[in-house]
This record gives structure tokens, C-alpha cells and sequence, in this order.
């Protein structure tokens, strides 16, 4: 169980630092086709700013940020996404992943369909590696309780 | 050697000496804090000087201002982490270091 600080320096920093650090994570996966980044890169980064809300505001507020429920549906998202384009290119007709077939969905030239293409699978893989960060962060600092969600849903179901 | 070179080597030596500086207080300061102390505004102001003088060489562009803006961020960051790690070895109950805890140190022995 991690415990809350109560300390006003690292808690305000901590908020002032978090907007630029996803923004930057964001410009990662953006510029991953044509520099130094990607998918997973920006997604660590982008993951390591929720764990840094986790460790200063506690677990109590994270979970309203990012609960664990919703860091499994977002991580099975952005696998949906990475797959999805995969597939629909061989729906198209071609290889797994050669986007150069989605040029016609897309109505654009094949450069352009596989710059596009590549920039949707590293969007997904972004997704999928900041909620699996997130996820196993969380699972860490709880010390393998079951989180409250879990319960919640299976009374439910009830 | 235009006026932007010469402009960069005053920061980037400032910045070599507050490195170094820093390194010699981590090595021969004498417990935890003092060295925390040392090498956090050492190496804060290194890393700040650093890159200006980094930035100024590279001119008016936008890497400059992209190493500009890392400038800022460690100038925010770096002095956070420093005082997170000073108060979390405080709470954990590590004292700091007196010349009397030497003292009582070396009568031990």
C-alpha cells in the first residue's frame, strides 16, 4: 500500500509537470515514424505520468482518474486498434499490416496510406503499453488486493 | 568562430565546473543529506548552464528551443526529486550528521 504524501511541494509540481509530460508523450507517438520514438516509447512516458499521479495523490484518486477496470478495457483498446489495422488490410487483400493496400480506403496515395497506417497501429500500441504500465503499477502498489471494482462488479452481478 | 560560439563556451565551462564541483562533494561529502545537498544544486545549476550554452551554439532554431524547454523541466524537476528523497530518508529516521556523532562514532570503534 503505498502511502499518500501530504507534502505541498511535490503534490504542486507534481500537477504542474504531469499536462507537459503527456503532451510530450504525445509528440513521442506522434514523430515515432520519422525520429527517434514510438508507440511504445510515448506510452511508457505517457503511463509513467499517471504513476507519478499515483504515488503523489494516492490510491484513492488515482482510481477515480484510472481505475483498474478501465486500464484492462483501455490496454484490450489500443490491442484492438493495432489488430484492427492489421486485419483490414488483409481484409483489402494484402499482407498482414501492409498498409499500402488501405490507400484506397483511405483515398490518398500509397506513401501517404502507409505513413497513416503506421501512425494508427503506433496510436493503438501507445494505448495499449500506458494502460498495461498503469495496470501493473497499480497492481504493484495494492500488494495483489483485490481492488474494489472487481467486488463491486461481481455484487452486481449478483 | 562566429559570436554564438564564443558566447557558448562561458556557460558550458560554468557547467563543467558545477559538474565537477557537485562530483567531488558527492565523493567526499560526509553522510547522506550533505551529499544530497551537493549534488542536487550542483548539478541543477550544471545541467542548467549546460544547456543554455548548448542552446546559444545551436542558434536561433528549434532544437534551441526544445533544449530550452528540457532546461526548464530539470530546473522544475530536478530540485522536487532532491527535496522527495531528502524528506522520505528524513522520515525513514536517518539522522543527520554532527561533528559529536563522529565523535561517539569513533569511540565505538
Amino acid at each position: 500500500m503505498t502511502r499518500v504524501t501530504d507534502d505541498i511541494i511535490i503534490r504542486a509540481v507534481a500537477r504542474v509537470i504531469m499536462p507537459f509530460i503527456q503532451i510530450y508523450a504525445l509528440y513521442v507517438i506522434m514523430h515515432g515514424h520519422h525520429s527517434p520514438g514510438g508507440g511504445f516509447q510515448g506510452g511508457v512516458i505517457l503511463g509513467a505520468s499517471f504513476i507519478l499521479y499515483l504515488i503523489t495523490h494516492g490510491l484513492e484518486d488515482a482510481k477515480k482518474r484510472m481505475s483498474e477496470l478501465k486500464a484492462g478495457l483501455f490496454s484490450s483498446f489500443g490491442l484492438l486498434i493495432y489488430s484492427g489495422i492489421g486485419l483490414l488490410c488483409l481484409i483489402m487483400g494484402s499482407n498482414y499490416l501492409d498498409y499500402g493496400r488501405l490507400s484506397t480506403l483511405l483515398k490518398v496515395i500509397p506513401a501517404q496510406a502507409r505513413s497513416l497506417g503506421i501512425l494508427g497501429v503506433e496510436i493503438g500500441v501507445g494505448i495499449a503499453v500506458m494502460a498495461v504500465m498503469f495496470s501493473i503499477f497499480f497492481d504493484i502498489s495494492t500488494g495483489g488486493v483485490v481492488p474494489e471494482d472487481e467486488q463491486e462488479l461481481e455484487t452486481g452481478d449478483e | 568562430m562566429s559570436v554564438l560560439h564564443l558566447t557558448s563556451i562561458p556557460f558550458l565551462l560554468g557547467g563543467f565546473f558545477f559538474f565537477f564541483t557537485a562530483t567531488v562533494g558527492l565523493l567526499r561529502f560526509p553522510d547522506f543529506f550533505c551529499r544530497l545537498h551537493a549534488t542536487g544544486k550542483g548539478d541543477t545549476l550544471a545541467v542548467l548552464l549546460s544547456l543554455i550554452g548548448l542552446s546559444i551554439y545551436e542558434g536561433f532554431s528549434f532544437t534551441s528551443l526544445k533544449i530550452l524547454f528540457i532546461a526548464v523541466f530539470m530546473f522544475l524537476a530536478q530540485p522536487t526529486s532532491t527535496h522527495a528523497i531528502s524528506r522520505a530518508a528524513m522520515r525513514c529516521g536517518l539522522e543527520p550528521w554532527t561533528k559529536k556523532m563522529e565523535k561517539k562514532n569513533d569511540s565505538n570503534l
